[in-house]
């Protein structure tokens, strides 16, 4: 073990005793209740996550009307789903079309759409996506793998504010056999932030 | 406040890397600090703008050194101080709310808990197609005004309705609920020649907007 991974690991141990004191002393004074924590764990691990969107997705890409309602009043279009709640109350959907592409980055913090995508990986986070998300776009996309054409304009929705942003990706060519259900396995997490082509 | 937070358009920070199979939490601590975020203001009210307030005054430093979750608990340490609850605080103890109980999460998480307020009455001072200049603001409290768009020129693309405003709101100064208004700001407007971005929008309350 290097002196550096020894200090992270104190760090880790650090962290975790104190907030297991903050919660110790959360419950014993009747501010939280300790099963009503593992609930909303087990919310945001297994039921609230990206698979959420690619449904919105999919179906945009079937239902020509889906995809104008979604459009027009994302919040009540994802809601038609059963999706919708904390961090998607004020949902805003933005579609990638053959010029213009849309990728989603919030520069204060880390706003991010809850609901259809559960919450946000480490690098969204990071510095690094926040700094130059505005600035340099393609150079960040470069680092995941994607190089749009030069004729394709590139828009960064800043979410500052309490709207939150998914993209609707450019449906994939040769897909017009595939059902909604395998459509929707297609769609990734990346493609509704804006870093990954579908 | 100009802080270390407001990132948009610095360099320096490295090439973003992801991480392949990311789980949603990294270690069990942050599942308990994550859950205790969501949990302890239904017990002892707080909001995002408060959260964020707290975050934002870190230090530099440590604000970079940190881990996301561990600004998280050092924001929610200083709230339950401000509101008299961590043993010690000086602050007097706020009225409490009974705790979250376990079978009212789903019903939380899907009622959310927006910060829209009711319109009615509060006129719209811009309309979509609207010239309007981000306003040159450096207040030294919380603010949602990014610095890259401050003195800028924009186009408004919506009117997104009505929201109580971070500013006074993080500084216990009421909600002042006023319009939000998504902005588009020509790239080049921003950053010069040194951009590969199109167009940039940013979401902007109406007291950061005045009309050009």
């Amino acid at each position: 073990m290097t002196a550096h991974e020894h200090d992270h690991d104190a760090e880790e141990k650090g962290l975790a005793l104190r907030v297991k004191a903050l919660e110790e002393l959360l419950v014993e004074q009747g501010l939280v209740d300790p099963a009503a924590l593992d609930r909303i764990v087990e919310a945001y691990e297994t039921r609230i996550g990206p698979r959420n969107g690619a449904r919105v997705v999919a179906r945009a890409w079937v239902d020509p009307a889906y995809r104008e309602r979604l459009l027009a009043n994302a919040t009540a279009a994802i809601a038609e789903l059963g999706y919708g709640g904390l961090q998607g109350e004020n949902m805003v959907a933005v579609e990638n079309t053959p010029r213009r592409h849309n990728l989603l980055v919030c520069t204060l913090c880390s706003c991010y759409p809850w609901p259809v995508l559960g919450l946000p990986p480490a690098w969204y986070k990071s510095a690094a996506y926040r700094s130059r998300a505005v600035k340099d776009p393609r150079g960040v996309l470069a680092e995941f793998g994607v190089q749009l054409p030069a004729g394709v304009e590139l828009r960064v929705w800043d979410s500052s504010a309490e709207l939150r942003y998914m993209v609707l990706p450019l449906r994939p060519p040769d897909t017009e056999g595939l059902s909604e259900e395998a459509l929707a396995g297609l769609v990734t997490r990346d493609g509704m932030i804006g870093t990954a082509l579908v | 406040m100009n802080g270390i937070h407001d990132m948009g358009g610095m360099d320096g920070f490295g090439p973003v890397l992801p991480e392949p199979s990311e789980p949603v939490f990294h270690a069990a601590w942050e599942r308990r600090l994550f859950a205790l975020s969501q949990a302890v203001p239904f017990a002892v009210p707080f909001g995002d703008d408060h959260l964020r307030r707290e975050v934002e005054r870190l230090p530099p430093a440590d604000y970079l050194r940190m881990s996301y979750y561990e600004g998280w608990l050092h924001a929610i340490g200083s709230l339950l101080a401000e509101r008299g609850i961590l043993p010690g605080s000086a602050a007097v103890r706020i009225a409490t709310q009974p705790p979250l109980a376990a079978g009212m999460v789903d019903a939380a998480i899907a009622a959310g808990a927006t910060t829209r307020q009711p319109d009615a009455g509060l006129m719209a001072r811009f309309l979509a197609g609207d010239g309007v200049v981000a306003r040159n603001l450096h207040p030294a409290g919380h603010t949602r005004l990014p610095r890259y768009v401050r003195g800028k020129p924009g186009v408004v693309v919506a009117d997104r309705g009505v929201f109580s405003f971070p500013d006074s709101n993080a500084a216990g100064q009421g909600l002042r609920p006023q319009h939000v208004y998504t902005v588009a700001f020509d790239a080049r407007t921003l950053w010069g020649d040194d951009t590969t971005a199109a167009s940039v929008c940013v979401d902007l309350w109406e007291d950061y907007l005045e009309a050009r």
